[in-house]
């Protein structure tokens, strides 16, 4: 008979072999599921983990979908380690965007002077508008101690619907033939790209700088460090002296902040312009590419590698395979999950026969 | 007027999916579970029920199937959050995220399937009543089920003696387990019964409110009901009531324009999430306002100490 | 922290370990293609590889089924001189760029784009690929390699309406619109004018989803116009749920995109389809002999492209021969729908007597005409 034991102290090797478990037991179901599908399982795991990296192109279209991922889920790391449990991500990145999006519309001949500059208060503005989202959620929990997980969930839908106001009406090319999307932004604002013929583009050099920067920020500075302990043993760091107040609002802005500049590049770079398809479902899967990456800035820089290429792999299943692209969120949703059940492990040791009477 | 006993009929249908997937919530939220995984339990429950309906032909059994499906993923999710202490708001969500993409690779092969035509229900004699009986006693058996189920667990919860140890498993699973209450296997039943019963409005999406398949067709009711507990503090009948609301908005939109209102779609969309807020940050102002209404262990994992 | 070195350590086995299970099959998967290429060389040419990018599922029973119709009809006509293959539910975002990338990297060379959000993508994918012929469907920008196609769906509307004003009893019709756009706005049009001409009597209400396909809320929409006092109704969604509303409430609607009779076996009046099918195998044709050149199309009865068809036996003998009678005079050219006077709801004459309008008209109409309810959202921008 199975029970479950707790060990005298946290496993380190668990923490590292967790992660590793959920990718293999994930991978194993995905080879039963290709086998049960009648697809060579074989062919299945090379199109979801070989074609998305083989090629410079490949890569590239890899970054476009990671980068966001890892901006969002930085921020997300740091609300988790502080306990803050911020779930609209997704209502930050589309507020992003849409700041974002403000900005460069107003670019043309007017601000040609800027150049290829503006993209700085482009993505300046995406940052802002993910923190005053954000700030929402810090306000009403701060002030009315309002539960951050449904305020910021319920934020998310106004946040789409404020899109689809904008874009339905008030933004709506005029030339557009009444679809609902905005002009598509001056040539100036676009992203630059770091190589030409690539879709690759600088957001890649800010999620790197934003990894580091994270890491010494969570590692290195003492505001980092009380808000860990803030999240880990509250009552300790109250008694330390540790504002939880400054925890909340510092965790919530940097994470709005975050997912804003994911919103800003995103209208600005791949997107061009502004539709009701803004919303990509990247604040959610942040939330598992923060949990599968330990919370960690490296273990999220893998982690979102990692799920960018079940994004990458899905489509490219359906069109080299003819299988279905929700596989995708089916192997997105197992991979949480194991690595969820993987995490037990590193509490408690499994062990055969009966519990003997102490 | 008859346009608008009728509108309330459709509020009356549209409000029950709501009503039994928000029912069924609270009873896990009074054990002091959040799950957010409502959305992908109602999306495999949808498709567990119309694939039921497409080869039996029997819209019980598909209910049955439906209830199945909800009860058989709560319980998994279950398993990890009461037994393992997973995150509750992590595993909630991969359910959410594995829901939607196993219902849609399930449902690959129903996008093109039919089943029969609808039947049409009407109570005896009050039916024939004019306006109150075609805005009321035409409904699905479904619908006086919701409201029937919405009085029976205030009934439950405050009259009746399991119905008190649950809710004291939400407010203190130390105190009742100290008690001697199996406070993990009543919080598995909550959370079962609540699966089930999200798996219910599911099936009833795909089986009798839109009776196709197609893949995300719970399209966010999941959330709302998840809203939907909260904007009731937490009581049956509030739910009901919340659930009329919100399901009756997007009706009311289609009413307006067809009146030549001519208010953009997305602020009436809107109304129901920032209604919650408006709730959410009323109950919590006062900390005894909050523990009045709120089950105070929600969300928290409970160890069971030894 | 010593996490972090070892989450180095431990991502790069799982690479490792990918890397493993891939190499394995790498091997296998030339060897098979270079058999092939040998063989096909020695026969005959290439096939031309074609692709289908959709915005829907397959099994929508409306606009993309239609398309895949199309699809299979090029098959049957070309036989093994071209491989098809498709991708369904490409969003209409920044995704479907690298679809459609992805389908010029595996080799194909004529490629169709199903729905009007394609446009940019295409767009950028054609200055990319010069060698690549793209057709844009819906859409209203070219290119030297990107031409654009569309069906005069007004044309089915107008039929539709013929078959609607005749059965109906309230003198109230119902349309569930989907994204207010000019093409959309004729639809509605065109149906009212096609009522009118058997019943001058009929109103029409309209109510806008503002999505191509959204099942549920397709139901609530149908549910309302009903509820309205409409009972015929018609749709310019993409899902069967108008229908299979109508038939659950004991009201008649019609099909649209496919033919729907199967959803709603008593409801149903007759479906205004959409043959993809004979453009396809132009296009192809076009391609195969060097004939392709940039430009847009924009087909009709006449073509072949749009039909009314499945019309219920309930539906009285005269209105069959109306409509048989409008089918003909639009297929030889006898018989135009937007032919003046036309007036807008509002009093104002849109169409001059005897006046024909011309393709630039119709591609910009944003009123609605006598007999509808209601203004166009968003208008006079």
């Amino acid at each position: 008979m199975l029970r479950l034991e707790a060990r005298p102290q946290p496993s380190k090797a668990m923490s590292i072999g967790s992660p590793l478990l959920a990718l293999v037991i994930t991978v194993l179901i995905g080879i039963a599921l290709f086998a049960a599908l009648g697809k060579d399982p074989g062919r299945g795991l090379q199109v979801f983990f070989i074609e998305p990296v083989k090629s410079a192109y490949a890569l590239s279209e890899l970054s476009i979908k990671a980068v966001p991922l890892v901006l969002i889920a930085l921020g997300l790391a740091v609300c988790f380690r502080s306990n803050i449990w911020n779930i609209g991500a997704e209502g930050q990145f589309v507020v992003g965007a849409l700041a974002a999006g403000w900005v460069a519309m107003q670019a043309g001949p007017g601000t040609a002077w800027l150049g290829k500059g503006i993209v700085v208060p482009i993505l300046l503005a995406g940052m802002l508008g993910g923190m005053a989202w954000a700030a929402l959620v810090a306000l009403l929990r701060d002030r009315f101690n309002a539960n951050e997980i449904l305020v910021s969930l319920m934020l998310v839908y106004v946040a789409d619907m404020l899109l689809a106001y904008l874009v339905y009406g008030p933004w709506k090319d005029p030339a557009g033939y009444n679809f609902p999307q905005t002009i598509t932004f001056d040539a100036t604002t676009k992203i630059p790209r770091l190589i030409t013929g690539l879709r690759l583009n600088i957001g890649l050099v800010v999620a790197l700088a934003a990894v580091g920067a994270l890491w010494v920020f969570l590692f290195r500075t003492y505001r980092g460090f009380a808000l860990q302990v803030g999240g880990l043993a509250p009552a300790a760091a109250r008694y330390a002296g540790f504002s939880s107040r400054r925890a909340l609002w510092t965790a919530l802005l940097i994470s709005g902040g975050l997912a804003g500049l994911a919103g800003g590049l995103e209208a600005a770079g791949p997107l061009g312009q502004l539709t009701p398809y803004v919303p990509a479902g990247y604040g959610f899967a942040a939330i598992i590419v923060a949990f599968v990456g330990r919370l960690h800035p490296v273990g999220i820089v893998f982690s979102a590698v990692l799920m960018s290429m079940f994004y990458i792999g899905g489509e490219l299943a359906q069109s080299r395979l003819g299988l279905p692209k929700a596989l995708t969120g089916v192997f997105q949703g197992l991979l949480l999950f194991s690595l969820l059940a993987c995490d037990t492990l590193i509490h408690y040791r499994v062990r055969f026969g009966k519990r003997v009477a102490a | 007027m008859n346009e608008l006993a009728l509108l309330l009929a459709a509020t009356l249908n549209a409000g029950t999916v709501l009503a039994i997937a928000g029912l069924g919530l609270l009873i896990n939220e009074r054990a002091g579970i959040v799950n957010l995984g409502a959305e992908g339990m109602m999306l495999v429950a949808a498709i567990a029920g119309f694939a039921t309906a497409v080869h039996s032909g029997s819209d019980t059994l598909a209910f049955v199937a439906g209830m199945g499906a909800g009860a058989l993923m709560a319980a998994a999710f279950g398993v990890l959050v009461i037994w393992l202490n997973t995150n509750q708001y992590a595993t909630g969500l991969a359910l959410s995220l594995f829901g939607a993409g196993f219902s849609a690779f399930v449902g690959i092969s129903f996008t093109q399937q039919r089943i029969g035509t609808r039947p049409q229900f009407a109570v005896p004699y009050l039916a024939d009543i004019p306006l109150v009986g075609p805005a009321l006693f035409r409904q699905h058996p479904l619908v006086y089920g919701a409201i029937a189920l919405a009085l029976g667990l205030t009934w439950f919860l405050y009259r009746s003696r399991a119905g008190l140890v649950l809710r004291a498993v939400g407010e203190s699973p130390e105190s009742a387990h100290a008690l001697g209450y199996p406070v993990r296997r009543i919080r598995l039943a909550a959370v079962m019964a609540g699966g089930a019963l999200c798996g219910l409005a599911g099936a009833y999406i795909s089986v009798i409110y839109t009776p196709l398949w197609v893949e995300g067709m719970v399209a966010g009711k999941g959330w709302i009901a998840l809203a939907l507990t909260t904007f009731a503090t937490w009581r049956p009948t509030r739910v009901l009531l919340g659930a009329y609301l919100f399901g009756g908005v997007t009706m009311l939109q289609f009413h307006l324009q067809g009146e030549g209102v001519q208010i953009a779609s997305q602020w009436l969309t809107m109304l129901p999430y920032l209604s919650t807020i408006v709730v959410l940050v009323l109950i919590s102002r006062n900390p005894n306002w909050i523990k009045a209404n709120m089950p105070a262990s929600l969300g928290k994992p409970f160890f069971p100490g030894n | 922290m010593t996490l972090s070195k070892r989450t180095l350590v431990a991502t790069a086995a799982v690479a490792a370990l990918a890397a493993l299970v891939g190499c394995g099959k790498k091997e296998e998967a030339p060897a098979p293609e270079a058999a092939s290429a040998a063989a096909s060389a020695a026969a005959k040419p290439e096939p031309l590889k074609i692709a289908f990018a959709y915005v829907g599922p397959v099994g929508d029973g409306g606009w993309t089924f239609a398309h895949d119709n199309g699809r299979k009809m090029l098959e049957k006509e070309f036989g093994d001189k071209i491989v098809t293959s498709f991708v369904e539910k490409v969003p209409e975002a920044a995704d479907a760029e690298r679809v459609f990338n992805d389908m010029i990297g595996q080799g194909n060379k004529l490629v169709f784009g199903t729905t009007f959000g394609y446009m940019e993508p295409m767009l950028k994918v054609a200055a990319d690929h010069p060698e690549v012929k793209l057709e844009h469907a819906t859409g209203y920008k070219t290119a030297a390699n990107l031409r654009t196609y569309d069906s005069r769906t007004y044309e089915g509307a107008y039929m539709a309406g013929v078959i609607a004003g005749s059965m109906t009893k309230t003198n109230t019709l119902g349309v569930v619109g989907s994204i207010p756009i000019p093409e959309v706005i004729r639809n509605i049009n065109s149906f009212t004018l096609g009522a009118q001409s058997v019943n001058p009597k009929i109103k029409t209400k309209v109510v806008w989803v503002n999505e191509w396909f959204n099942p549920p809320k397709e139901t609530e929409a149908a549910t309302s116009l009903i509820n309205g006092g409409a009972d015929v109704l018609m749709q310019n969604t993409d899902s069967a749920a108008v229908l299979k509303t109508a038939e659950d409430k004991g009201k008649r609607a019609v099909g649209w995109d496919s033919d729907m009779s199967a959803y709603g076996p008593k409801a149903h009046l007759g479906s205004a389809v959409i043959n993809w099918g004979p453009y396809y195998i132009k296009a192809t044709h076009d391609a195969l002999e060097g004939k392709w050149a940039t430009g847009q199309s924009w087909w009709g009865v006449k073509e072949g492209a749009i039909d009314f068809v499945s019309v219920a036996a309930d539906v009285p003998a005269e209105a069959k021969a109306k409509l048989d009678a409008v089918k003909a005079g639009l297929k030889d050219g006898s018989f135009v729908i937007w032919k003046g006077p036309i007036v807008d709801n509002t009093g104002k004459e849109q169409l001059a007597k005897d006046v024909v309008a011309d393709d630039k008209f119709l591609g910009g109409v944003k009123f609605y005409v006598k007999g509808v309810e209601g203004k166009v959202p968003g208008d006079g921008k």
